[in-house]
Protein backbone atom coordinates (compact mmCIF):
# COMPACT_ATOMS: atom_id res chain seq x y z
CA UNK A 1 0.00 0.00 0.00
CA UNK A 2 2.69 2.61 0.91
CA UNK A 3 5.91 1.55 -0.07
CA UNK A 4 8.90 4.45 0.74
CA UNK A 5 12.76 4.02 -1.06
CA UNK A 6 15.65 5.95 0.19
CA UNK A 7 13.59 8.61 1.63
CA UNK A 8 15.73 12.05 2.15
CA UNK A 9 14.17 14.79 4.15
CA UNK A 10 14.87 17.81 6.34
CA UNK A 11 13.97 21.49 6.69
CA UNK A 12 16.24 23.98 4.97
CA UNK A 13 19.80 22.89 5.21
CA UNK A 14 19.38 20.42 7.73
CA UNK A 15 18.60 16.81 6.99
CA UNK A 16 16.70 14.71 9.30
CA UNK A 17 15.99 11.21 7.60
CA UNK A 18 18.76 9.73 5.39
CA UNK A 19 17.88 6.67 3.46
CA UNK A 20 14.43 5.67 4.70
CA UNK A 21 12.88 2.73 3.01
CA UNK A 22 9.80 0.81 4.67
CA UNK A 23 6.58 -0.68 3.27
CA UNK A 24 3.17 -0.84 4.85
CA UNK A 25 0.93 -3.85 3.65
CA UNK A 26 -2.53 -3.80 3.80
CA UNK A 27 -4.42 -4.25 6.69
CA UNK A 28 -1.61 -4.35 9.35
CA UNK A 29 -0.44 -2.33 12.02
CA UNK A 30 2.90 -0.69 11.31
CA UNK A 31 4.42 1.32 13.95
CA UNK A 32 8.04 3.64 13.69
CA UNK A 33 9.15 3.51 17.21
CA UNK A 34 12.06 5.83 18.11
CA UNK A 35 13.23 8.22 20.83
CA UNK A 36 12.59 12.09 20.95
CA UNK A 37 14.07 13.92 17.62
CA UNK A 38 14.45 10.39 16.04
CA UNK A 39 12.65 11.91 12.93
CA UNK A 40 9.76 10.20 13.45
CA UNK A 41 7.37 13.51 12.27
CA UNK A 42 9.62 14.27 9.81
CA UNK A 43 8.92 11.35 8.36
CA UNK A 44 5.08 11.31 8.37
CA UNK A 45 4.58 14.81 7.57
CA UNK A 46 7.00 14.24 4.53
CA UNK A 47 4.64 11.22 3.33
CA UNK A 48 1.65 13.45 4.66
CA UNK A 49 3.26 16.20 2.21
CA UNK A 50 3.67 18.69 4.74
CA UNK A 51 7.66 18.78 4.72
CA UNK A 52 9.12 18.32 1.31
CA UNK A 53 11.34 15.89 -0.03
CA UNK A 54 14.71 16.67 -0.82
CA UNK A 55 15.50 12.64 -2.46
CA UNK A 56 13.99 9.05 -2.77
CA UNK A 57 10.18 7.83 -3.29
CA UNK A 58 7.01 7.64 -1.84
CA UNK A 59 4.69 5.05 -3.42
CA UNK A 60 1.39 4.90 -2.36
CA UNK A 61 -1.01 2.92 -3.48
CA UNK A 62 1.33 2.38 -7.01
CA UNK A 63 0.99 6.43 -7.37
CA UNK A 64 4.24 8.60 -6.93
CA UNK A 65 2.91 11.18 -4.39
CA UNK A 66 5.91 13.07 -4.21
CA UNK A 67 4.75 16.04 -6.42
CA UNK A 68 1.27 16.52 -4.55
CA UNK A 69 0.45 19.02 -1.61
CA UNK A 70 -1.02 17.55 1.54
CA UNK A 71 -4.81 18.32 0.33
CA UNK A 72 -4.26 15.81 -2.81
CA UNK A 73 -2.29 13.64 -1.18
CA UNK A 74 -5.71 13.12 1.30
CA UNK A 75 -8.01 12.89 -1.41
CA UNK A 76 -5.73 9.62 -2.18
CA UNK A 77 -6.71 8.13 0.62
CA UNK A 78 -3.59 8.49 2.93
CA UNK A 79 -4.69 10.76 5.97
CA UNK A 80 -2.79 11.99 8.68
CA UNK A 81 -3.72 12.04 12.68
CA UNK A 82 -0.87 14.89 13.48
CA UNK A 83 0.95 15.29 16.16
CA UNK A 84 -0.67 16.73 19.38
CA UNK A 85 -3.91 16.17 17.78
CA UNK A 86 -4.37 19.41 16.44
CA UNK A 87 -8.00 20.00 16.02
CA UNK A 88 -10.03 23.19 15.29
CA UNK A 89 -10.12 24.60 18.68
CA UNK A 90 -12.45 27.08 18.03
CA UNK A 91 -14.94 24.78 16.13
CA UNK A 92 -17.53 22.14 17.69
CA UNK A 93 -16.80 18.79 17.68
CA UNK A 94 -19.39 18.18 15.44
CA UNK A 95 -17.91 20.89 12.72
CA UNK A 96 -14.77 19.08 13.11
CA UNK A 97 -16.11 15.71 11.87
CA UNK A 98 -18.01 17.36 9.05
CA UNK A 99 -14.19 19.04 8.23
CA UNK A 100 -12.82 15.42 7.90
CA UNK A 101 -15.62 14.39 5.80
CA UNK A 102 -14.93 17.09 2.69
CA UNK A 103 -12.47 14.73 0.99
CA UNK A 104 -15.91 11.93 1.23
CA UNK A 105 -18.54 15.15 -0.31
CA UNK A 106 -15.28 15.78 -2.96
CA UNK A 107 -15.82 12.34 -3.78
CA UNK A 108 -19.72 12.62 -4.59
CA UNK A 109 -20.81 11.09 -0.89
CA UNK A 110 -23.38 13.01 0.10
CA UNK A 111 -24.13 11.76 3.34
CA UNK A 112 -22.06 12.30 6.26
CA UNK A 113 -21.65 9.77 8.65
CA UNK A 114 -21.53 10.34 11.75
CA UNK A 115 -22.81 7.52 13.12
CA UNK A 116 -19.80 5.20 12.64
CA UNK A 117 -17.35 8.06 14.60
CA UNK A 118 -20.14 8.14 17.45
CA UNK A 119 -19.77 4.43 17.66
CA UNK A 120 -16.11 4.11 18.05
CA UNK A 121 -15.84 7.25 20.04
CA UNK A 122 -19.46 7.62 22.06
CA UNK A 123 -17.87 10.39 24.36
CA UNK A 124 -17.84 12.57 20.81
CA UNK A 125 -21.52 12.46 20.38
CA UNK A 126 -22.06 13.34 24.10
CA UNK A 127 -19.50 16.64 23.25
CA UNK A 128 -21.17 17.02 19.95
CA UNK A 129 -21.87 20.66 20.27
CA UNK A 130 -19.13 21.40 22.76
CA UNK A 131 -15.81 23.69 21.05
CA UNK A 132 -12.81 20.92 20.76
CA UNK A 133 -10.81 23.25 22.33
CA UNK A 134 -12.70 22.70 25.16
CA UNK A 135 -12.29 18.87 25.21
CA UNK A 136 -9.79 16.79 27.32
CA UNK A 137 -6.42 15.63 26.11
CA UNK A 138 -8.28 11.80 25.74
CA UNK A 139 -11.32 13.00 23.81
CA UNK A 140 -9.46 15.53 21.55
CA UNK A 141 -7.07 12.87 20.44
CA UNK A 142 -10.13 10.80 19.92
CA UNK A 143 -11.72 13.54 17.79
CA UNK A 144 -8.52 13.99 15.98
CA UNK A 145 -8.78 10.38 14.88
CA UNK A 146 -12.22 10.31 13.95
CA UNK A 147 -11.44 13.53 12.00
CA UNK A 148 -9.27 11.72 9.54
CA UNK A 149 -11.57 8.45 9.67
CA UNK A 150 -14.52 10.94 8.65
CA UNK A 151 -12.26 11.31 5.09
CA UNK A 152 -12.68 6.61 5.03
CA UNK A 153 -8.78 6.86 4.44
CA UNK A 154 -7.20 3.58 2.49
CA UNK A 155 -3.93 4.73 5.21
CA UNK A 156 -4.23 6.14 8.33
CA UNK A 157 -1.13 7.58 10.05
CA UNK A 158 -0.99 8.61 13.66
CA UNK A 159 1.64 10.56 15.05
CA UNK A 160 2.26 9.67 19.03
CA UNK A 161 -1.34 9.19 19.32
CA UNK A 162 -0.31 8.88 23.58
CA UNK A 163 1.22 11.68 23.70
CA UNK A 164 0.53 13.44 27.42
CA UNK A 165 -2.32 11.23 28.03
CA UNK A 166 -3.14 9.23 31.19
CA UNK A 167 -2.07 5.35 31.27
CA UNK A 168 -5.89 4.44 31.10
CA UNK A 169 -6.51 6.45 28.16
CA UNK A 170 -3.53 5.76 26.37
CA UNK A 171 -4.79 1.49 26.99
CA UNK A 172 -8.11 3.49 25.47
CA UNK A 173 -6.97 4.95 21.98
CA UNK A 174 -4.51 1.48 21.20
CA UNK A 175 -7.61 -0.56 21.83
CA UNK A 176 -9.22 1.68 19.05
CA UNK A 177 -6.74 1.25 17.17
CA UNK A 178 -6.00 -2.24 17.61
CA UNK A 179 -10.17 -2.49 16.49
CA UNK A 180 -9.52 -0.12 13.82
CA UNK A 181 -7.23 -2.91 12.12
CA UNK A 182 -9.75 -5.00 12.88
CA UNK A 183 -12.25 -3.80 10.99
CA UNK A 184 -9.74 -3.95 7.85
CA UNK A 185 -7.81 -0.60 8.13
CA UNK A 186 -4.39 -0.18 7.51
CA UNK A 187 -2.74 1.96 10.00
CA UNK A 188 0.95 3.66 10.07
CA UNK A 189 1.36 4.47 13.61
CA UNK A 190 4.30 6.32 15.30
CA UNK A 191 4.87 6.28 19.00
CA UNK A 192 7.55 6.67 21.81
CA UNK A 193 5.39 4.56 24.25
CA UNK A 194 7.48 1.53 22.04
CA UNK A 195 5.98 -0.92 24.77
CA UNK A 196 2.12 -0.05 24.07
CA UNK A 197 3.23 -0.14 20.08
CA UNK A 198 4.64 -3.21 19.60
CA UNK A 199 1.63 -4.91 21.60
CA UNK A 200 -0.71 -4.02 18.95
CA UNK A 201 1.23 -3.76 15.51
CA UNK A 202 2.15 -6.51 13.23
CA UNK A 203 5.36 -4.78 12.35
CA UNK A 204 7.64 -2.26 13.82
CA UNK A 205 10.76 -0.23 12.87
CA UNK A 206 13.48 1.33 14.65
CA UNK A 207 14.38 5.20 14.07
CA UNK A 208 17.56 6.26 15.54
CA UNK A 209 18.87 9.64 14.50
CA UNK A 210 17.31 9.63 10.84
CA UNK A 211 17.94 6.11 10.00
CA UNK A 212 16.06 2.71 10.42
CA UNK A 213 18.76 0.63 12.67
CA UNK A 214 16.18 -2.23 13.14
CA UNK A 215 12.70 -3.87 11.59
CA UNK A 216 10.79 -6.89 12.30
CA UNK A 217 7.78 -8.14 13.18
CA UNK A 218 6.33 -6.99 16.59
CA UNK A 219 7.60 -10.10 18.70
CA UNK A 220 11.22 -10.21 17.50
CA UNK A 221 11.30 -6.39 18.34
CA UNK A 222 9.82 -7.00 21.67
CA UNK A 223 12.18 -9.74 22.48
CA UNK A 224 15.49 -8.00 20.91
CA UNK A 225 18.14 -6.43 23.29
CA UNK A 226 18.57 -3.35 22.09
CA UNK A 227 15.10 -2.64 21.77
CA UNK A 228 14.42 -3.64 25.26
CA UNK A 229 17.38 -1.70 26.84
CA UNK A 230 16.89 1.27 24.58
CA UNK A 231 12.96 1.69 24.34
CA UNK A 232 11.27 -0.54 27.11
CA UNK A 233 13.37 0.67 29.86
CA UNK A 234 14.58 -2.64 30.98
CA UNK A 235 18.38 -3.70 30.47
CA UNK A 236 18.78 -7.73 30.83
CA UNK A 237 22.39 -7.62 31.08
CA UNK A 238 21.70 -5.99 34.62
CA UNK A 239 18.83 -8.12 35.34
CA UNK A 240 20.76 -11.02 34.91
CA UNK A 241 23.64 -10.38 37.19
CA UNK A 242 20.95 -10.13 40.14
CA UNK B 1 -29.07 69.17 25.58
CA UNK B 2 -31.65 68.46 23.40
CA UNK B 3 -32.76 65.05 23.40
CA UNK B 4 -34.36 64.90 19.71
CA UNK B 5 -30.70 66.25 18.76
CA UNK B 6 -29.22 63.96 20.90
CA UNK B 7 -30.99 60.72 19.04
CA UNK B 8 -30.20 62.45 15.52
CA UNK B 9 -26.65 62.40 16.30
CA UNK B 10 -27.09 58.82 17.33
CA UNK B 11 -28.52 58.19 14.31
CA UNK B 12 -26.05 59.14 12.06
CA UNK B 13 -23.32 57.18 14.34
CA UNK B 14 -25.17 54.19 13.54
CA UNK B 15 -24.80 54.75 9.88
CA UNK B 16 -21.40 55.54 9.84
CA UNK B 17 -20.38 52.88 12.70
CA UNK B 18 -22.45 50.35 10.32
CA UNK B 19 -20.01 51.23 7.43
CA UNK B 20 -16.94 51.17 9.35
CA UNK B 21 -18.10 47.75 10.47
CA UNK B 22 -18.16 46.78 7.39
CA UNK B 23 -14.51 47.94 6.35
CA UNK B 24 -13.38 46.07 9.81
CA UNK B 25 -15.14 42.59 8.93
CA UNK B 26 -13.59 42.53 5.52
CA UNK B 27 -10.12 43.18 7.38
CA UNK B 28 -11.00 40.88 9.90
CA UNK B 29 -11.96 38.19 7.11
CA UNK B 30 -8.57 38.33 4.85
CA UNK B 31 -6.57 38.77 8.82
CA UNK B 32 -8.14 35.16 9.59
CA UNK B 33 -7.30 33.26 6.87
CA UNK B 34 -3.78 34.83 6.14
CA UNK B 35 -3.10 36.77 9.39
CA UNK B 36 -1.94 39.32 7.33
CA UNK B 37 -3.88 43.30 7.58
CA UNK B 38 -4.90 43.93 3.66
CA UNK B 39 -4.39 47.69 3.63
CA UNK B 40 -6.24 47.41 0.50
CA UNK B 41 -9.58 47.07 2.06
CA UNK B 42 -10.92 50.79 1.66
CA UNK B 43 -9.99 50.66 -1.98
CA UNK B 44 -12.53 48.03 -2.71
CA UNK B 45 -15.00 50.17 -1.12
CA UNK B 46 -14.03 53.13 -3.28
CA UNK B 47 -14.00 50.56 -6.46
CA UNK B 48 -17.46 49.07 -5.74
CA UNK B 49 -18.91 52.72 -5.44
CA UNK B 50 -17.05 54.68 -8.22
CA UNK B 51 -17.56 51.46 -10.62
CA UNK B 52 -21.48 51.41 -9.44
CA UNK B 53 -21.99 55.06 -10.12
CA UNK B 54 -20.22 54.36 -13.96
CA UNK B 55 -22.30 51.54 -14.62
CA UNK B 56 -25.60 53.29 -13.54
CA UNK B 57 -25.37 55.33 -16.75
CA UNK B 58 -26.34 52.23 -18.59
CA UNK B 59 -28.17 49.64 -15.98
CA UNK B 60 -31.18 50.58 -13.64
CA UNK B 61 -29.60 50.62 -10.23
CA UNK B 62 -30.07 47.49 -8.92
CA UNK B 63 -28.32 45.74 -11.73
CA UNK B 64 -25.50 48.68 -11.51
CA UNK B 65 -24.83 47.68 -7.65
CA UNK B 66 -24.75 43.87 -8.42
CA UNK B 67 -22.24 44.11 -11.24
CA UNK B 68 -20.15 46.45 -9.77
CA UNK B 69 -19.78 43.93 -6.67
CA UNK B 70 -19.18 41.37 -8.81
CA UNK B 71 -16.63 43.33 -10.79
CA UNK B 72 -14.84 44.11 -7.24
CA UNK B 73 -15.27 39.97 -6.12
CA UNK B 74 -12.92 39.60 -9.61
CA UNK B 75 -10.49 42.25 -8.84
CA UNK B 76 -10.05 40.97 -4.95
CA UNK B 77 -9.45 37.42 -6.64
CA UNK B 78 -7.14 38.75 -9.49
CA UNK B 79 -5.30 40.83 -6.58
CA UNK B 80 -4.90 37.93 -4.56
CA UNK B 81 -3.67 35.33 -7.73
CA UNK B 82 -1.22 38.07 -8.91
CA UNK B 83 0.45 39.60 -5.89
CA UNK B 84 -0.04 36.92 -2.81
CA UNK B 85 -0.35 33.56 -3.89
CA UNK B 86 2.80 32.80 -5.30
CA UNK B 87 4.36 34.21 -2.51
CA UNK B 88 6.20 30.54 -0.43
CA UNK B 89 5.82 31.87 3.11
CA UNK B 90 6.42 35.12 3.20
CA UNK B 91 6.79 37.58 6.12
CA UNK B 92 4.24 39.47 7.93
CA UNK B 93 6.02 42.50 7.43
CA UNK B 94 6.79 41.95 3.52
CA UNK B 95 2.40 40.73 3.38
CA UNK B 96 1.69 43.66 4.65
CA UNK B 97 4.13 45.81 2.29
CA UNK B 98 2.13 44.51 -0.38
CA UNK B 99 -1.02 45.07 0.31
CA UNK B 100 0.14 49.13 0.78
CA UNK B 101 1.35 48.59 -2.92
CA UNK B 102 -1.60 47.57 -4.03
CA UNK B 103 -3.60 50.41 -2.30
CA UNK B 104 -1.70 52.48 -3.82
CA UNK B 105 -1.59 50.93 -7.14
CA UNK B 106 -5.80 50.69 -7.05
CA UNK B 107 -5.87 54.38 -6.05
CA UNK B 108 -3.67 55.60 -8.90
CA UNK B 109 -5.71 53.71 -11.38
CA UNK B 110 -9.03 54.80 -10.01
CA UNK B 111 -7.62 58.47 -10.64
CA UNK B 112 -6.13 57.75 -14.17
CA UNK B 113 -9.83 55.95 -14.92
CA UNK B 114 -12.32 58.16 -13.06
CA UNK B 115 -10.29 61.40 -12.49
CA UNK B 116 -10.74 63.56 -9.04
CA UNK B 117 -14.26 64.03 -9.53
CA UNK B 118 -16.31 63.43 -6.55
CA UNK B 119 -19.39 61.15 -7.55
CA UNK B 120 -22.19 59.22 -5.67
CA UNK B 121 -24.85 56.74 -6.66
CA UNK B 122 -28.35 58.51 -6.25
CA UNK B 123 -30.61 57.60 -3.33
CA UNK B 124 -31.88 53.90 -3.15
CA UNK B 125 -35.31 55.48 -2.59
CA UNK B 126 -36.48 59.14 -2.22
CA UNK B 127 -34.04 61.91 -2.68
CA UNK B 128 -31.33 63.55 -0.57
CA UNK B 129 -34.23 65.80 1.02
CA UNK B 130 -37.00 63.22 2.07
CA UNK B 131 -37.10 61.87 5.55
CA UNK B 132 -39.05 60.28 7.52
CA UNK B 133 -39.78 60.77 11.01
CA UNK B 134 -39.31 58.19 13.71
CA UNK B 135 -40.07 59.60 17.37
CA UNK B 136 -39.66 62.86 16.21
CA UNK B 137 -36.08 61.92 14.73
CA UNK B 138 -35.54 62.76 11.06
CA UNK B 139 -34.16 60.19 9.37
CA UNK B 140 -33.38 59.66 5.47
CA UNK B 141 -34.15 56.59 3.95
CA UNK B 142 -30.67 56.25 2.66
CA UNK B 143 -29.87 55.68 6.38
CA UNK B 144 -32.17 52.86 6.63
CA UNK B 145 -30.48 51.04 3.54
CA UNK B 146 -27.35 51.73 4.93
CA UNK B 147 -27.88 50.04 8.46
CA UNK B 148 -30.47 46.97 7.09
CA UNK B 149 -27.63 46.17 4.54
CA UNK B 150 -25.20 46.79 6.97
CA UNK B 151 -27.55 44.04 9.37
CA UNK B 152 -28.03 41.93 6.45
CA UNK B 153 -24.17 41.75 5.53
CA UNK B 154 -23.44 40.70 9.28
CA UNK B 155 -26.02 38.08 9.50
CA UNK B 156 -25.30 36.56 5.90
CA UNK B 157 -21.95 36.16 6.80
CA UNK B 158 -23.00 34.59 9.94
CA UNK B 159 -24.75 32.34 8.67
CA UNK B 160 -22.18 31.47 5.38
CA UNK B 161 -19.56 31.04 8.61
CA UNK B 162 -21.56 28.67 10.46
CA UNK B 163 -23.36 26.41 8.17
CA UNK B 164 -21.43 26.18 4.65
CA UNK B 165 -18.65 23.99 3.73
CA UNK B 166 -16.46 27.01 2.52
CA UNK B 167 -17.33 28.67 5.52
CA UNK B 168 -16.52 26.29 7.76
CA UNK B 169 -13.18 25.52 5.77
CA UNK B 170 -12.33 29.02 5.79
CA UNK B 171 -12.61 29.18 9.79
CA UNK B 172 -10.39 25.86 9.86
CA UNK B 173 -8.09 27.39 8.05
CA UNK B 174 -7.39 30.37 10.42
CA UNK B 175 -8.00 27.86 13.49
CA UNK B 176 -5.00 25.37 12.33
CA UNK B 177 -3.98 25.86 8.53
CA UNK B 178 -1.68 22.74 8.72
CA UNK B 179 -4.71 20.58 10.08
CA UNK B 180 -6.91 22.56 7.60
CA UNK B 181 -4.56 21.04 4.65
CA UNK B 182 -4.86 17.76 6.24
CA UNK B 183 -8.39 17.31 6.05
CA UNK B 184 -8.28 18.06 2.02
CA UNK B 185 -8.88 22.11 2.28
CA UNK B 186 -7.04 24.06 0.00
CA UNK B 187 -5.62 27.01 2.26
CA UNK B 188 -4.35 28.86 -1.45
CA UNK B 189 -7.77 28.41 -2.12
CA UNK B 190 -9.59 29.86 1.07
CA UNK B 191 -7.34 32.66 0.85
CA UNK B 192 -8.29 33.85 -2.63
CA UNK B 193 -12.21 33.85 -1.47
CA UNK B 194 -11.43 35.82 2.01
CA UNK B 195 -10.23 38.04 -0.94
CA UNK B 196 -13.07 37.74 -2.62
CA UNK B 197 -15.58 38.06 0.12
CA UNK B 198 -13.84 40.82 1.54
CA UNK B 199 -13.87 42.74 -1.83
CA UNK B 200 -17.79 41.73 -2.27
CA UNK B 201 -18.75 42.99 1.17
CA UNK B 202 -16.56 46.12 0.67
CA UNK B 203 -17.82 47.41 -2.87
CA UNK B 204 -21.61 46.21 -1.16
CA UNK B 205 -20.87 48.94 1.35
CA UNK B 206 -19.13 51.48 -1.04
CA UNK B 207 -22.48 51.62 -3.37
CA UNK B 208 -24.96 51.96 -0.43
CA UNK B 209 -22.97 54.21 1.57
CA UNK B 210 -22.20 57.00 -1.95
CA UNK B 211 -25.68 58.30 -1.80
CA UNK B 212 -24.21 59.90 1.88
CA UNK B 213 -20.71 60.53 1.84
CA UNK B 214 -19.76 60.33 -1.79
CA UNK B 215 -16.87 58.44 -3.39
CA UNK B 216 -13.71 59.83 -5.25
CA UNK B 217 -10.82 58.23 -6.29
CA UNK B 218 -8.40 58.67 -3.06
CA UNK B 219 -11.97 58.01 -0.30
CA UNK B 220 -10.77 54.24 0.35
CA UNK B 221 -7.96 55.54 2.49
CA UNK B 222 -9.89 57.36 5.39
CA UNK B 223 -12.20 54.24 5.25
CA UNK B 224 -8.98 51.99 5.79
CA UNK B 225 -8.40 53.94 8.75
CA UNK B 226 -11.67 53.71 10.41
CA UNK B 227 -12.33 50.51 9.88
CA UNK B 228 -8.80 49.79 10.82
CA UNK B 229 -9.33 51.08 14.00
CA UNK B 230 -12.54 49.24 14.62
CA UNK B 231 -11.18 46.12 13.82
CA UNK B 232 -8.38 46.74 16.30
CA UNK B 233 -10.73 48.67 18.83
CA UNK B 234 -12.92 45.31 18.57
CA UNK B 235 -9.61 42.37 18.49
CA UNK B 236 -8.21 41.45 15.55
CA UNK B 237 -10.11 38.73 13.47
CA UNK B 238 -13.15 38.78 15.78
CA UNK B 239 -16.03 40.14 13.37
CA UNK B 240 -18.99 40.64 16.00
CA UNK B 241 -17.16 42.33 17.97
CA UNK B 242 -16.16 44.63 15.34
CA UNK B 243 -20.01 45.43 14.65
CA UNK B 244 -19.51 46.57 18.30
CA UNK B 245 -16.79 48.75 17.90
CA UNK B 246 -17.90 49.93 14.62
CA UNK B 247 -21.05 51.50 16.44
CA UNK B 248 -19.35 52.60 19.21
CA UNK B 249 -16.28 54.53 17.05
CA UNK B 250 -19.29 55.98 15.01
CA UNK B 251 -21.37 56.86 17.70
CA UNK B 252 -18.23 58.68 19.83
CA UNK B 253 -17.46 60.26 16.65
CA UNK B 254 -20.92 61.54 15.94
CA UNK B 255 -21.61 63.19 19.33
CA UNK B 256 -17.67 64.50 19.38
CA UNK B 257 -19.56 67.42 17.12
CA UNK B 258 -20.29 68.93 20.13
CA UNK B 259 -17.36 69.34 22.19
CA UNK B 260 -15.17 69.60 19.48
CA UNK B 261 -15.35 71.82 15.40
CA UNK B 262 -16.49 68.56 12.68
CA UNK B 263 -13.21 68.98 11.37
CA UNK B 264 -11.88 67.24 13.96
CA UNK B 265 -14.11 64.29 14.06
CA UNK B 266 -11.21 62.00 12.70
CA UNK B 267 -8.96 62.77 15.70
CA UNK B 268 -11.50 60.66 17.57
CA UNK B 269 -10.53 57.59 16.12
CA UNK B 270 -6.57 58.26 15.39
CA UNK B 271 -6.71 59.01 19.10
CA UNK B 272 -8.49 55.64 19.89
CA UNK B 273 -6.52 53.83 17.47
CA UNK B 274 -3.48 54.79 19.23
CA UNK B 275 -4.97 53.97 23.16
CA UNK B 276 -5.94 50.63 22.25
CA UNK B 277 -2.42 49.95 20.35
CA UNK B 278 -0.64 51.50 23.57
CA UNK B 279 -2.77 49.99 26.19
CA UNK B 280 -4.49 46.89 25.12
CA UNK B 281 -3.61 45.83 21.95
CA UNK B 282 -5.57 42.85 21.70
CA UNK B 283 -8.94 44.91 21.69
CA UNK B 284 -12.29 45.77 23.62
CA UNK B 285 -13.15 41.93 23.38
CA UNK B 286 -9.95 40.25 22.58
CA UNK B 287 -8.51 37.87 25.03
CA UNK B 288 -4.63 38.49 26.23
CA UNK B 289 -3.89 34.76 25.47
CA UNK B 290 -5.65 35.01 21.59
CA UNK B 291 -3.60 38.57 21.48
CA UNK B 292 -0.31 36.95 22.37
CA UNK B 293 -0.61 33.65 19.44
CA UNK B 294 -0.90 36.42 17.10
CA UNK B 295 1.98 37.33 14.79
CA UNK B 296 1.13 40.95 14.32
Amino acid sequence: MLKIKNLESGYGKLKVLRKISIHVNPGEIVTIIGANGAGKTTLLNSIAGLVRLKSGEILFDKQDVLKFPPEKIVFMGCSLVPEGRQVFSTMTVKENLILGAYVQQRRKQRVIDLESIYSIFPVLKEREKQLAGTLSGGEQQMLAIGRALMAKPKLIMMDEPSMGLAPLIVKEIFNIVKRLRDEGNTVLLVEQNAKAALGIANRGYVLETGRIVLEGSSEDLLSNRDVQRAYLGRDLDSEMKI
Amino acid sequence: MNIELFFQYIVAGITYGAIYSIVAIGFNIIYNTTGIINFAQGEFVMIGGMTAVTLHSFFPLPYAILLAVIITMIAGALIEIIFIRWLVNPSVLRMIIITIGISILLREAALYIWGEKVRGLPYFTGTSVSSLSIGGVHVSPQVLWVIGISAVIVVALNLFFSYTMPGRQMRACASNRDAARLCGVSASNMITLSFVLSAGIGALAGCVVSPITYVQYESGTGLAIKGFTVAILGGLGNSMAAVAAGLILGILESLSIWVMPTAYKDVISISILLLMLFVKPSGLFGSKEAASLKEF
